[in-house]
């Protein structure tokens, strides 16, 4: 009996796949997951992010500051969404993260310029993702060079110093040093959340299920709203101690700044947990057993990871996947956790993500109580 | 109440899922007090009726009541009065039996709980393992957890649903003989089982095959009802007997029981004739009142599959 029988085997694999062929879910995962990941790494995920949203802070409207305008269009790397002349305004748009530069050309641009007196244009970058502001920030100190170069009246090249006829200055807010760290310790809690949110809910409901376990629990007078409230309401606390730990340890491993009021984060946390916790529920209701409910969360978090901006710059993403981003809760969180600790965001400035967060809570509630009742009957 | 005297009584109840009728168009009366047995092959609609009864499952046809309260409107009336307890354990496999019949007595709302869960570990033996892990149990003990659990609110009616699957003759017994103290004390049972022994110690039976009910009554009611008349013999050879008997006029069963044969038919005049014409010396053929076993399986012959 030692020794490898063919025939053994044969009729293990045999089995197995007759059993992966009856588990529809499990095989669509199989397949739907890699493709999902090929679609993800191969087209939406780019580390040289371009056309990012830029403001411009006309002071001076002369021509060769009309150039410089027009120079950082061509560049790819901006897409110049605003011309204001108003500070307050640019200051806003860089804060609420509507854009991540502003471009301010100052009043005296032109004729210092044919002085040759190397005017000074501050950029100041929304930094507190380093890696969507690093390649714009390269490419633009080169961009003036040739630009004027070009432009330049030949008799004024002498002027031009060797550091170029433009001294741009870089302002790098919310996040100077350009610290990874800062970036990525706050968007962990998104991350964090998501995981356990989705797959802890997903996995209590089908568990009771599974194990027969609902069926008398339903055949006691508990109503199904409280079965529903009593298993999800453990798990919100659950993640409010999760949210207290990433923060104690990046406020005094990591060092992150706390600019923003911590209530409020708490408060608007309890919205994203609630609207993970909706989709675990949904999830709950279709997966037969705990095995598929765990490849349900999986194929949530994936984009939750990679659509986010959590790991690569929203921006540098096509449209389609910004657009698929911009329906997952966690792109908005992070914009809210990331907004509230660097940037020091009040209400107001949240305001733009909290309502998708609404919405998003809303429909995954409506469909997971929805299809959480048919499973009943 | 519309009538006291029966903790159950519905008519025409019927569930289908899909386009498969599962139950269909079922009356039953169930007096207070009484132990009811309900059998049938797998899968013919205990489980379904049971749901219905309880308040887990609207039917789709039909009407009733259960406890004088309404199946279709009164569920969550019902659900305060019944005990029911599922095929399969359904209590909570990583809570001890202590933490278990907590959760339940907190769920009904059981007004001085610790009292009620320690008198309920009491009066089953269960107390000594409190602190036991559901999951870690035998068959016979989860059985008992089970029960102490769906009695501990003061049911007026019991729903068990195959309690004694997998469970030991002696725990059987033991079962058995704290179902009929809870009935003397005026509980209503309703029982489902395959165990033919089982099915001999209720007041009433029902026989249930493809969602329809086939037959009701007491034990002789239901015997009688059938009309199946049964030869036994016993002697050399009967394996060859056996297959001469298979397809003789009149001959509906052979089944063999140890060292005997029975020989089973409803036409008692084509049986007869078959056994006297294959009668020899060596056999020892007797007439016998038809077994329960038997009963049922001609009753099930005799009912057309709807399933299918």
């Amino acid at each position: 009996m030692s020794g490898l029988s063919f025939h053994r085997l044969w009729a293990v694999v045999l089995k197995e796949f007759i059993q992966m062929k009856r588990d529809r879910v499990t095989f669509g995962m199989m397949v739907g997951i890699p493709l999902m990941q090929l679609m993800m790494f191969g087209f939406a995920i780019n580390s040289d992010p371009r056309h990012l949203p830029a403001a411009v802070h006309l002071a001076d409207n002369g021509p060769f500051a009309r150039t410089l305008v027009q120079a950082l269009r061509t560049s790819e790397y901006f897409r110049i969404i605003k011309e204001t002349e108003s500070e307050a305004e640019t200051q806003r748009l860089l804060q609420v993260g509507e854009v991540q530069f502003v471009v301010n050309i100052p009043v005296d641009f032109t004729r210092r310029l044919l002085r040759g007196e190397r005017p000074t244009v501050l950029i100041e970058a929304d930094a507190s993702d380093p890696a969507a502001t690093g390649p714009a920030l390269n490419a633009v100190t080169q961009l003036a060079d040739h630009v004027f170069n070009r432009d330049l009246p030949s008799a004024l090249a002498p002027l031009q110093a060797q550091d170029g006829p433009v001294d741009f200055r870089i302002h790098a807010h919310y996040n100077p040093e350009n610290i990874t760290q800062y970036n990525v310790v706050p968007g962990l809690m998104g991350v964090v959340l998501t995981m356990t949110m989705v797959v802890i809910t997903a996995l209590a409901i089908t568990r009771e299920r599974e194990r027969g376990t609902m069926e008398n629990l339903l055949s006691t007078p508990v109503r199904p709203f409280e079965v529903m409230a009593g298993k999800i309401l453990p798990y919100i606390v659950v993640g409010y101690i999760q949210i207290s730990l990433i923060l104690v340890v990046a406020h005094f491993i990591f060092h992150i700044p706390m600019l923003g009021s911590l209530p409020l984060l708490y408060a608007v946390a309890l919205l994203f947990i609630a609207a993970n916790l909706a989709v675990g529920i949904t999830f709950s209701t279709l997966a037969k057993n705990q095995l598929q409910a765990v490849q349900m969360a999986f194929f949530f978090f994936l984009p939750s990871i990679l659509l986010s901006g959590f790991m690569f710059p929203f921006r540098g993403m096509p449209e389609w996947a910004q657009a698929i981003g911009s329906c997952l809760p966690i792109t908005h969180f992070l914009r809210i956790v990331r907004g509230i600790l660097l940037k020091g965001n009040g209400l107001s400035e949240i305001a733009p993500e909290i309502w998708p967060l609404l919405l998003f809570l809303a429909l995954a509630m409506t469909i997971g109580l929805k299809r959480y009742r048919q499973t009943l009957d | 109440m519309s009538a006291p005297d029966f903790a159950i009584d519905v008519t025409g109840v019927t569930k289908r899922f899909g386009d498969k009728t599962v139950v269909e168009a079922i009356a039953l009366q169930v007096r207070r007090g009484e132990i009811y047995g309900f059998l049938g092959p797998n899968g013919s609609g205990k489980t379904t009726f049971i749901r219905m009864l309880c308040g887990l499952l609207t039917p789709d046809a039909g009407a009733g009541t259960c406890l004088g309260y309404d199946v279709r409107t009164q569920q969550a009336d019902i659900k305060r009065n019944v005990g029911y307890m599922t095929q399969k354990f359904s209590y909570y496999e990583d809570l001890s039996i202590r933490e278990n019949l907590d959760f339940v007595a907190r769920i009904y709302g059981i007004p001085d709980r610790r009292a009620a869960v320690q008198h309920s570990l009491d009066r089953l033996g269960l107390a000594k393992r409190s602190h036991q892990l559901a999951g870690q149990l035998s068959g016979g003990w989860k059985q008992r957890l089970a029960l102490a659990a769906c009695l501990l609110h003061a049911p007026r009616l019991l729903l068990l649903d195959e309690p004694t699957a997998g469970v030991d003759p002696k725990a059987r017994r033991e079962f058995w003989d704290e179902i009929h103290q809870l009935a003397a004390d005026g509980l209503t049972v309703l029982i489902t089982t395959h165990y033919m022994d089982e099915a001999e110690r209720c007041h009433r039976l029902a026989y249930l095959a493809y969602g329809r009910l086939l037959a009701a009554g007491s034990l002789a009611e239901v015997l009688a009802s059938a009309k199946l008349f049964t030869w036994s013999v016993a002697g050399p050879d009967l394996r060859t007997l056996a297959a001469v008997l298979h397809g003789r006029p009149g001959v509906e069963q052979v089944t063999a029981f140890g060292n005997t044969l029975h020989v089973s038919g409803r036409d008692t005049a084509s049986l007869d004739a078959t056994v006297a014409a294959l009668r020899e010396p060596r056999h020892d053929w007797k007439r016998i009142p038809a077994g329960l076993e038997d009963v049922f399986i001609s009753l099930m012959d005799g009912a057309k599959d709807n399933y299918s």
